[in-house]
């Protein structure tokens, strides 16, 4: 299957942002069931899934080049957002060697890397680049290890070092995330990072995922989903740019509704890093507009019910309280209560319409 | 992305000294392994007949070396079978299976020296730190315990690294070895690494504790708890059908193997989607979900890491 890049696309300003039907289907639409509550939703990242965005290590889609270019151009913005400690340097080198391969053997239509002892080089077809350097030698790159292979991957990633029974995190790189400042945050414990979030820390989730992300094995990656939703197919919604993207959330109408309103969803994976035992987790952001997701009968369904349900103060961190009822109204109308079945899968090959 | 089983071939085995010998093991379909876990280790199944046994071994090769997996294996007199038979029984050109590297034995990130101590064969996962040390440049000092006659062998396996780390190797036993004194004047930040027999690890834990050491710079050699336990037999009541649980597999592995479809997500005793009713027998909880109400009431299991404390479990499945 042979993606069909469009580099032109933006993710900010006039904002240009078309999905394909094949890239709807491939959604990893994130509620198995018809009401939402956190849970410790982890499980194998193996390939196979849902929808083919669970095909790879490190998913690329028709987005690519488009999503390297944004970040680019956030960073030229505000550089702060890809910092790594100096500790996590062999974490560094671990998470370039782990992408590189997996995407070499995931897409060696566009991504291929040769080895010479401790020379590589580096192909990356899409982005036109053709990297000789020498594994170890930071100097023989243009970026930091971490930096320069990430700038190469849709998504976010984090660098989690293991000491004194607790994550820290250590290391990012953060374009696309959903209201969460990595400035802030470099250096906090899982506790701390995870403190804003609500209703969780009652519930006991974020003691359990610490102990069960403490024995993650080297080999057994693991993934999750998170979610929430997104006015514009804006990639870069950070606290540091809260004045350009806030207002957006008092535009939205019934009319433009369907357009303006995205749910966004985080295929969140972690890896077990082998020289320096350190955690990396890749935060892969995918928006869709209501108006495709309605496309597929089962997810219209489901996302209705699961939005007229939220509890109010996950509602409320979310930041939807005042476009909620609106996107609830407009769905409603397209549910007709007929049941639905577990599991995320769209059931159709075709979309609607 | 998969966890998986390696398959190895034998490529080499070295005689080190009587007791000691060193297996190189390639991939039996080509290619590279995966990068090694420093301080990692991998589980070798060995076939003897109709007996089945899986020994962990920790690898002494560079966690870049890519090419071939190494381990050093001490034949002892009162092995359970794994070790004499990998010394007498096996040749190169044999095909095993190996699980994927594992690691529960790292270096810490933050360590501004490495004091590493081996006791023995213990000097095996020192091997691998040594390698990965050099490449990153880490300030490192390396004491090997030894017997007078297997100096010269932990010498020659040493040797590549002198350049870079301060090495010595003890022969004058236990009692002459001044462990207080060398970690009292360790610098600050300095993270310890033992292993060895587990006189030798106890004593390095008490000794640095007694002089103040943080618990978190101390760190000891560790294959991890047995996943498995004690063979029972599972009855699952909805099902009608009865289930062995072999000692090296878990109940959850045993019921899906029986075909029966159990609800579960994490493997790892965290999400709780593999909670099952209990209807009689007695529980080992392993998991972290349940709460210590629940896990004393019984009534529940999480399949995929608890077992039963006892021959019987009855379950509603």
């Amino acid at each position: 299957m042979t993606v069909q890049f469009k580099p032109a696309e933006t993710f900010r300003d006039m904002f240009n942002f078309k999905k394909s039907p094949e890239d709807i289907l491939r959604f990893p639409f994130p509620f198995p069931e018809d009401e939402y509550m956190y849970s410790v939703n982890i499980e194998p990242h193996v390939k196979g899934g849902p929808t083919a965005a669970f095909q790879a290590a490190f998913d690329i889609d028709e987005h690519y080049i488009a999503e390297c270019r944004e970040r680019e151009r956030v960073l030229k913005e505000d550089p702060k957002r890809c910092q790594v400690l100096p500790h996590m340097a062999t974490a560094e080198w671990d998470t370039l060697e782990l992408i590189m391969e997996s995407l070499a053997s995931d897409y060696p239509e566009h991504f291929s890397l040769s080895k010479a002892g401790d020379v590589w080089t580096w192909v990356n077809r899409p982005l036109g680049i053709h990297q000789t350097f020498t594994f170890g030698k930071a100097e023989t790159l243009p970026y930091g290890p971490f930096e320069y292979i990430t700038r190469q991957v849709q998504g976010d990633f984090t660098l989690q070092d293991q000491r004194d029974d607790m994550l820290y995190v250590d290391g990012g790189m953060v374009t696309t995330q959903a209201d969460w400042s990595f400035e802030f945050n470099i250096g906090m414990s899982f506790m701390e990072w995870h403190g804003p979030v609500p209703v969780a820390h009652e519930a006991g989730v974020f003691e359990r995922a610490l102990k069960y992300l403490m024995r993650l094995q080297y080999g057994q990656p693991v993934r999750r989903l998170n979610w929430t939703m997104t006015i514009n197919p804006r990639l870069d919604t950070s606290p540091e740019n809260y004045p350009v993207w806030g207002p957006d959330r008092t535009t939205v109408t019934p009319e433009n509704v369907g357009d303006k309103v995205h749910l966004r969803v985080e295929l969140q994976t972690l890896f077990r890093l082998p020289r320096s035992n350190a955690i990396l987790f890749g935060i892969r952001c995918y928006l869709a507009p209501l108006n495709d997701l309605v496309k597929v009968p089962k997810w219209r369904r489901r996302l209705h019910r699961v939005l007229r349900g939220l509890r109010p103060e996950l509602a409320e961190y979310k930041g939807m309280t005042r476009y909620r009822q609106t996107a609830v109204d407009y769905l409603a109308a397209l549910d007709d209560g007929a049941p639905t079945s577990k599991g995320i899968a769209p059931e159709i090959d075709k979309l609607e319409g | 992305m998969n966890a998986g089983t390696l398959s190895v071939r034998v490529r080499e085995i070295t005689e080190l000294a009587p007791t000691l010998k060193r297996f190189s093991f390639e991939p039996a379909h080509g290619g590279e392994f995966p990068t090694a876990p420093a301080g990692g280790h991998v589980m070798l199944t060995l076939r003897d007949g109709d007996k089945v046994m899986k020994n962990a071994y920790s690898l002494v090769s560079a966690p870049g070396q890519r090419a071939r997996y190494e381990i050093i294996v001490r034949k002892v007199s009162q092995s359970r079978g794994g070790s004499a038979f990998l010394h007498s029984k096996v040749a190169p050109g044999d095909v095993l299976d190996m699980a994927m590297p594992g690691s529960l034995f790292s270096l810490a990130s933050t360590a501004k020296k490495h004091l590493l101590i081996g006791g023995g064969i213990g000097i095996t996962p020192m091997l691998s730190f040594l390698a990965e040390l050099k490449s990153r440049g880490g300030r490192c000092e390396m004491h090997q315990l030894s017997s007078l006659d297997e100096a010269p062998v932990f010498e020659r396996l040493l040797a590549p690294f002198s350049d870079d780390a301060e090495i010595a190797i003890h022969t004058g036993g236990r009692a002459a070895f001044d462990l207080a004194g060398l970690l009292a004047r360790q610098p600050l930040g300095t993270h310890v690494y033992v292993c060895g027999p587990h006189s030798l690890m106890d004593a390095v834990v008490s000794t640095a504790a007694a002089l103040g050491w943080p618990k978190g710079k101390v760190h000891k050699e560790s294959f991890g708890a047995a996943a498995g336990g004690l063979p029972f037999k599972a009855i699952l009541k909805r099902s009608g059908i009865e289930v062995e649980v072999k000692e090296n597999e878990t109940l959850l592995e045993a019921i899906e193997a029986a075909g029966v479809a159990a609800s579960c997500l994490c493997r790892g005793g965290a999400c709780g989607e593999c909670a099952t009713a209990v209807v009689d027998g007695e529980l080992d909880h392993r998991d972290d979900f349940l709460s210590d109400e629940e896990k004393a009431a019984g009534k529940l299991v999480m399949l995929c890491v608890s077992r039963a404390r006892g021959p019987r479990l009855v379950l509603d499945l």
